[in-house]
């Protein structure tokens, strides 16, 4: 974790529109956590996920296979199209993948939603920026793959939006999370991958 | 990899890309509608696939069946994450791909070994017996030692009558003792290419 004055300096030089504080912004999209199942990708969003939902079984998070989470998310939407599926992930671990949307956008699940939390760096490895510091839309990408129902949420003002896009069933949703720089919610994850797949599973009433 | 065999096929002059292959997927009989059939009865219901001519019977098999997926993919490496994600909501779910497709799983295979979930693909090969295109071999000749490194079991299939005694020992591998499992068809069952 980078000393404070870091983030901070970083926080300042972030892109313009890169506002929104992600421990308000990111519960305030989810709401009733009960209300999905979670794949969380690696670093910040494995935390945020695991601060709303307490540690929830209903939460499958990555510590590594970087680029993995919305074709996770496919694979559980398609096998539980009775549940909402959501895939909460970084800017860093979308942009490993971006085929995934394609992939996504053909199938067009309806109870698949991805919310991508864009802070414009990795901040796992230093803060570097990444590529949506330098230019990359990533809604215009998943708008180019094919995906209808899509969101940008820069302000306070797009959440009640941006949250109801989540919970639409006529399609995959991606939604977009522009925010500050800064540290995820504090949580210390689980790093166990079987046990966490373990869990999932019984936690998971059958279909 | 997407269009090898399309773009062979162009080269060689065949009309049908598929040609080789010399099964009429409208016919249900052969080893590929036997296959796709027992793969059926153990209750696989998502196929994600990269397109390849050895493949073509079973991509065309699942896009016809109103009960599976038919997930077309745009590299590899998004099916092996495709299965651990069925596989977290009780589905079974596999990968139909080319052996120059094994190099871009190498790393989303961590998902595989890390979590032990349960991971069955069908490799065609390419880069072995009889091929002609210099190209294929480098990943050709990789894709056993690969797969291994990263935990996998290859099972070889070289002959037609060997091909559901062994997809059948690899289904009972993978979905009653959680292994992962690589089905390699070499040249000698599906044909190499001719240039």
């Amino acid at each position: 974790m980078p000393p404070a004055s870091v983030t901070s300096r970083l926080a300042a030089a972030a892109a313009p529109g890169f506002v929104l504080e992600r421990s308000e912004a990111v519960p305030a999209l989810i709401g009733g956590h009960q209300d999905f199942l979670f794949i969380a990708g690696l670093g910040g969003t494995a935390c945020d996920v695991g601060a709303v939902t307490g540690d929830g079984a209903h939460v499958y998070s990555l510590g590594g296979a970087m680029g993995a989470a919305c074709m996770m998310g496919l694979g559980l939407a398609l096998a539980r199209p009775d549940k909402r599926v959501l895939v909460v992930t970084g800017d860093g671990e979308l942009l490993m993948n971006l085929g995934a949307l394609a992939a996504i956008a053909v199938i067009d699940p309806p109870n698949l939603a991805i919310l991508c939390v864009d802070n414009g760096h990795y901040g796992e490895t230093g803060w570097q920026k990444s590529h949506t510091s330098l230019g990359v839309d990533l809604e215009k990408i998943a708008i180019g793959s094919g995906i209808k129902r899509t969101r940008t949420v820069a302000a306070d003002t797009d959440i009640a939006d941006g949250a109801r896009l989540l919970r639409e069933g006529n399609g995959t949703a991606f939604v977009l999370l522009r925010v500050k720089p800064t540290e995820p919610a504090e949580f210390k994850r689980n790093f166990d991958a079987s046990l966490c797949r373990d869990r999932f599973r019984a936690a998971l009433e059958p279909r | 990899m997407v269009g090898d065999r399309q773009d062979v096929g162009r080269e060689s002059g065949l009309k049908d890309p598929r040609m080789d292959t010399a099964v009429d997927t409208t016919r249900r009989t052969g080893w590929q509608h036997d296959l796709y059939d027992l793969l059926r009865r153990h209750d696989i219901t998502q196929f994600a696939y990269v397109p390849d001519a050895g493949h073509s019977i079973l991509i065309d098999r699942s896009l016809a069946d109103p009960g599976v997926h038919s997930i077309p993919l745009t590299t590899e490496e998004e099916g092996v994450a495709l299965i651990a994600g069925a596989d977290l909501g009780g589905a079974r779910a596999m990968l139909l791909m080319q052996s120059s497709g094994v190099g871009n799983c190498i790393n989303m295979l961590s998902l595989i070994k890390g979590a032990r979930f349960p991971f069955l693909t069908l490799v065609s090969m390419r880069g072995d017996f009889g091929e002609g295109n210099p190209w294929q071999f480098p990943m050709g000749q990789a894709t056993q030692p690969v797969l291994e490194a990263m935990g996998v079991i290859c099972l070889r299939i070289e002959r037609p009558q060997d091909v559901i005694a062994t997809t059948s020992a690899a289904l009972t591998m993978v979905f009653k003792s959680g292994q992962a499992v690589a089905v390699l068809l070499s040249q000698q069952l599906i044909g190499a290419k001719p240039f």
